[in-house]
């Protein structure tokens, strides 16, 4: 049940985009930047189409899953906007398939987590992944250098695995950290993806790093994650930290603190081959860079309400985004 | 490590399958193996067989009787196609956001997959049984019910058995996804590259495949056993 706050905020926000497109549209100016409160206000100023971009065609992809599906769809229509011929392949299923697809070229670019990245394509334990963005995106970048890869600045949000509940299942056991489950967590289900269960980053660091066993694990869909809790079906269950729900049903879904660390926090890099990097030229990084840099918790937290509560397309959602901050016009 | 990205391989894949691999996002702990597989396995196997037989529960009756009857045709023939267009994914998923997760759940939606052809074949068997036959058996006094068990069920077996081998293959197949909704399968290691790589992944597939192979081969030889010898009889 959203509270009738979020719900004005969200109306105004759909309203305000609406009001610009209709804008737009009657009299061609773009620089109306101000919506909903938590998008940034537009003083990065419009993207400039360059005829000389023309020539390039780029396919943007991305994991198949809506904030990933969202991220994907603002950088290829900022690249479209700059004036690329874009196309997206937004449905790859796993990091390394993603990988793979730059590798061999399949696709230009895709948006990975820092965190991810540095678990699961270079083995680092997760207590080892810098906290902080700009370390953690170099320490990346150092490795993706080594394969001709090269990986973009960081977006301002980060993303992390959690372990989630219901507010009355912490209220019950006394759960504000992970840690509180000590003792507790042998009567609690946990639901989770499939490969939960053996990720370092999931159940199997759940086990090892804080020593927890838990009454049962069931694998279900990542978009089952609310709805298993929902259900009275999941004691707890694995959300991540960006999560929509967690801010729009806050009086329903808490997460416990990771206070062991054992769930790295994430920033998004966008990952592409250097000679992609080179043959699409200056404005191929740049665009990227300026576009993102709207994108903090909050206004994360807003577009992927806007895909997984509100039924938007990740397209509609991405368009938004870009008029709204000013942009695409 | 990010070389460590193999292609798969037919020896890397049977590696996998005999004995436990490293992999980038277990923190150290190897996975796959000979232990892991047969459980897996095992699982698949247990999924399979209890939606076959609440496929069978529902449709081998329905279908034997209203072939009986000689009455039903659209609908028996109806159903085989329609069911035939049942985009699983769609309605597991379905299943899940209004009911729930786990066996319960996920095995009746897969009975669903072996329905139509268990009905369609139950149906078509029974009711091309010759009607000569039928009515001397009526005239000899055998009850309904008697006809069904012993006259035309056993002239119809190649065909039920058919449709039964269909549903098998068709459960067995779709089982695969199982791990979407709480179920564990092969799926598992086919739905998680990452967690068990490309090895993994056609690991899963060949014994996905194996397991049909095994399934449709017994059934076959069950099919063979049932069927009465005068029926083997092939013309020249």
């Amino acid at each position: 049940m959203r509270t009738d706050q979020t719900r004005m905020r969200v109306l105004l926000a759909a309203l305000a985009a609406l009001a610009l497109t209709l804008g737009v549209a009657a009299c061609g100016s773009s620089d109306d930047s101000t919506t909903s409160g938590s998008t940034e206000s537009g003083e990065a100023g419009a993207i400039q189409s360059n005829p000389e971009n023309g020539k390039v065609s780029l396919t943007i992809g991305s994991k198949n899953f809506p904030e990933q599906e969202i991220l994907g769809e603002i950088y290829a229509q900022a690249l479209t906007a700059a004036g690329y011929k874009v196309k997206s392949a937004l449905n790859l299923g796993s990091e390394t398939v993603a990988l793979k697809a730059v590798k061999s070229g399949q696709i230009s670019g895709y948006p990975e987590y820092a965190s991810t990245a540095l678990t699961s394509f270079f083995g680092l334990e997760p207590e080892e992944v810098p906290s902080d963005a700009n370390e953690a995106w170099e320490k990346a970048n150092e490795e993706f250098e080594k394969e001709n890869l090269q990986a973009f600045e960081p977006t301002p949000f980060a993303s992390a695995n959690a372990v989630g509940t219901t507010k009355e299942t912490a209220e019950k056991y006394g759960l504000k950290t992970v840690s509180d489950l000590e003792g507790v967590s042998e009567e609690l289900s946990l639901y989770g993806s499939p490969e939960c269960r053996q990720r370092i980053d999931c159940l199997a660091g759940l086990e090892k790093l804080y020593g927890l066993k838990f009454k049962s694990f069931t694998p279900v869909d990542i978009g089952l994650r609310y709805t298993v809790l929902e259900k009275g079906q999941a004691d707890l269950s694995i959300l991540f930290t960006t999560d929509p729900q967690l801010s729009a049903e806050s009086d329903k879904f808490v997460i416990l603190e990771d206070d062991k660390e054992v769930f790295p926090a994430g920033n998004v890099i966008f990952v592409t081959a250097k000679k992609v990097a080179e043959e699409a030229g200056p404005d191929y990084e740049k665009t990227i860079l300026q576009v993102q840099e709207g994108l903090d918790l909050k206004v994360v937290q807003e577009l992927d309400a806007r895909v997984e509560l509100e039924k938007e397309t990740p397209k509609e959602a991405a368009k938004a985004y870009l008029e709204s901050a000013g942009y695409v016009g | 490590m990010i070389g460590h990205l193999p292609l798969a391989s037919f020896t890397g894949a049977i590696e996998f399958i005999f004995s436990p691999q490293e992999s980038n996002v277990t923190g150290g702990k190897k996975v796959g193996g000979f232990d892991k597989s047969m459980e897996l396995l095992v699982k698949h196997l247990e999924v399979t067989v209890l939606a076959l037989a609440i496929a069978l529960l529902i449709a081998l009756p329905l279908g034997l009787y209203l072939g009986h009857r000689g009455k039903g045709e659209q609908l028996a023939v109806g159903l085989g196609n329609a069911g035939r267009a049942i985009p699983e994914l769609a309605v597991i998923a379905l299943v899940a956001v209004l009911i729930g997760v786990g066996l319960p759940n996920v095995a009746p939606v897969l009975a669903i997959l072996g329905i139509p052809p268990i009905l369609n074949n139950a149906y078509v068997g029974v009711s091309q049984v010759d009607r000569v036959t039928v009515d001397a058996a009526r005239g000899i006094g055998m009850s309904e019910t008697a006809i069904i068990r012993k006259v035309e069920l056993p002239i119809a077996i190649p065909t039920v058995m058919g449709g039964i081998r269909s549903a098998a293959i068709a459960i067995l197949a779709t089982a695969t996804i199982a791990p979407l909704a709480g179920v564990e399968s092969l799926g598992d290691f086919i739905l998680n590259r990452n967690v068990y790589g490309e090895n993994g992944l056609l690991a899963g597939a060949i014994l996905v495949a194996l397991l049909a192979l095994t399934i449709e081969g017994s059934l076959a030889l069950l099919q063979r056993r049932l069927t009465s010898d005068g029926l083997k009889v092939k013309t020249a």
